[in-house]
């Protein structure tokens, strides 16, 4: 494939990482490798020196979520807890082409937020102030607006759900999921960590209270700390271990059309109607929906929710009437009650979590890996992930986000 | 999927409301129930991959609730 330029392409590495054999021992053991295992791996050792890691895999690295999500990038959510973590995540995506040394496609095209009623209207006008009042760029779009801005948007007063405004991050986007994991696992594994692949845990090792290590598919690990990251599969790793997560496991379904010419200039969102929809850069319409409403480890769930989703899809765009539908897939999402994650210290001793980030995770991946590797690193939570925390079920601090993730991301 | 109510036979999942986890009790002594027991019965359910005892409400039929257990890897209904 010629690039701009007509250069010839550059030649490819014959491997991005090695595919080592597990040592006897790790510093540190990160057990999931998606987008936030490998993240956390690389901010653990590029921001704390920390290089003897492991990120064990049961798969292939990127294999789950982070090859199943629909690569929505932003960080409009309403609360000060929420807007930190999402901002500093969404600032971190703005350098990392440069921090990685890879052209991971992030495109800040901008993200609507379509509103169909007087509440989303409130909703939405109450959380652009909010996230101004946060720093974070947002506006408000009146119908007229949504049109110049996205013109293929449908504004008949005649539809079902008429849109009646939108909320606009102009620096959300979309980023091409895969080089972002390959990017982050290149770099970590130049720095030294060991990514297992094929490497399932079935089992901890604790002395006391202390965790000492995991029980793989590929042998016993010696462990300084344990880090989960696994998302729909958290609750199965920590009931192993006694520790009860507040997590249900969800499929949640996405889908792509054929290729098709430039027509889509933004991501465009509606939690009222269930649908959110961009362009790829290849050409592919990219839809999700919202989860499936019974608990499932599947990775597929119920055709009639591709059908609501399609059908909200072609009343907000009847340009994509004749558009096929070539594939559609599940992904496993690990939901928490305040549709916000759960990042910190854990019951046992040098065991952490990172979770519950349910429907939206692929946007927080380089905030939740800095904060997670900070938190791993210094055994206590990094300033702007000290509420997420699990105690926050018992004390009631919860981080209510269900009007800006549980169905939008 | 294919949910078998107990009073309609065998019906499309899209006909019922979910309910999750089966057997979830209210505490019989709610003054008394410290932090911990109350989160544990307000956010923290089972989430086993596996066999789950769950509800089910026939909301487009029968208008009924039931309980069965599904398994959560295979989506198999077993009982």
């Amino acid at each position: 494939m010629r690039r701009e330029g007509l250069a010839e392409p550059a030649q490819h590495p014959e491997r991005l990482w090695r595919n080592p054999d597990p040592k006897p021992s790790y510093d540190v053991v990160i057990i999931g490798g998606g987008g936030h295992g490998l993240a956390t791996a690389y901010y653990l050792a590029r921001n704390h020196g920390l290089r003897n890691v492991a990120v064990l895999e049961r798969g292939w690295l990127a294999g789950g979520n982070m090859a199943r999500n629909t690569t929505i990038i932003r960080s409009n959510y309403l609360w000060d807890e929420s807007a930190g973590i999402y901002e500093h995540s969404l600032k971190l995506w703005e350098g990392l082409k440069d921090d990685l040394d890879y052209d991971i496609q992030f495109s800040q095209r901008g993200v609507l937020n379509l509103a169909h009623s007087l509440p989303d209207v409130r909703e939405g006008l109450r959380r652009v102030n909010a996230n101004r009042l946060n720093g974070i760029d947002a506006e408000w779009l009146t119908p007229d607006q949504v049109k110049e801005f996205c013109p293929i948007v449908n504004l008949s007063a005649e539809i079902r759900y008429p849109v009646m405004g939108a909320t606009l991050q102009r620096r959300g986007g979309i980023a091409k999921h895969d080089f972002v994991a390959w990017a982050y696992a290149r770099k970590a594994d130049e720095l030294g960590v060991d990514m297992l692949q094929g490497c399932e845990v079935t089992g901890f090792d604790l002395q006391g209270d202390r965790v000492v290590g995991v029980r793989t598919s590929r042998g016993r690990i010696a462990a300084g700390k344990v880090a989960l990251c696994a998302a729909g599969h958290s609750s199965v790793l920590a009931s192993m271990v006694g520790v009860g997560l507040p997590i249900q496991s969800h499929p949640l379904q996405a889908l792509v059309s054929e290729l098709l010419e430039p027509i889509l200039n933004c991501v465009v969102m509606s939690g009222a109607v269930h649908v959110y929809v961009s362009q790829a850069h290849k050409g592919e319409l990219v839809m999700g929906a919202g989860i499936d409403p019974y608990n499932s480890y599947a990775q597929r769930g119920s055709p009639h929710v591709i059908e609501y989703q399609l059908a909200a899809a072609l009343e907000l765009f009847p340009v994509f009437s004749r558009v096929h539908v070539v594939r559609t897939w599940g992904g496993i999402v690990d939901v928490s009650p305040d549709a916000s994650p759960i990042l910190g210290l854990t019951p046992i001793e040098n065991l952490f979590v990172n979770c519950g980030w349910g429907t939206g995770g692929f946007k927080a991946t380089p905030g939740a890996g800095w904060v997670y590797a900070h938190t791993i690193a210094n055994g206590a939570p990094h300033p702007l992930n000290a509420a997420f925390s699990l105690d926050r079920f018992t004390t009631g601090a919860l981080i209510d986000e269900h009007g800006a993730a549980a169905v939008a991301h | 999927m294919l949910i078998p109510c107990p009073w309609c036979g065998d019906r499309e999942d899209a006909e019922f409301k979910y309910g999750g986890a089966a057997d979830v009790a209210y505490p019989k002594d709610p003054g008394s129930v410290d932090d911990q027991a109350w989160a544990g019965y307000l956010f923290f359910r089972p989430n086993p991959k596996g066999r789950f005892p769950e509800r089910w409400y026939h909301a487009a039929g029968c208008r009924r609730w039931f309980n069965l257990v599904r398994d959560t890897a295979t989506h198999e209904i077993v009982t």
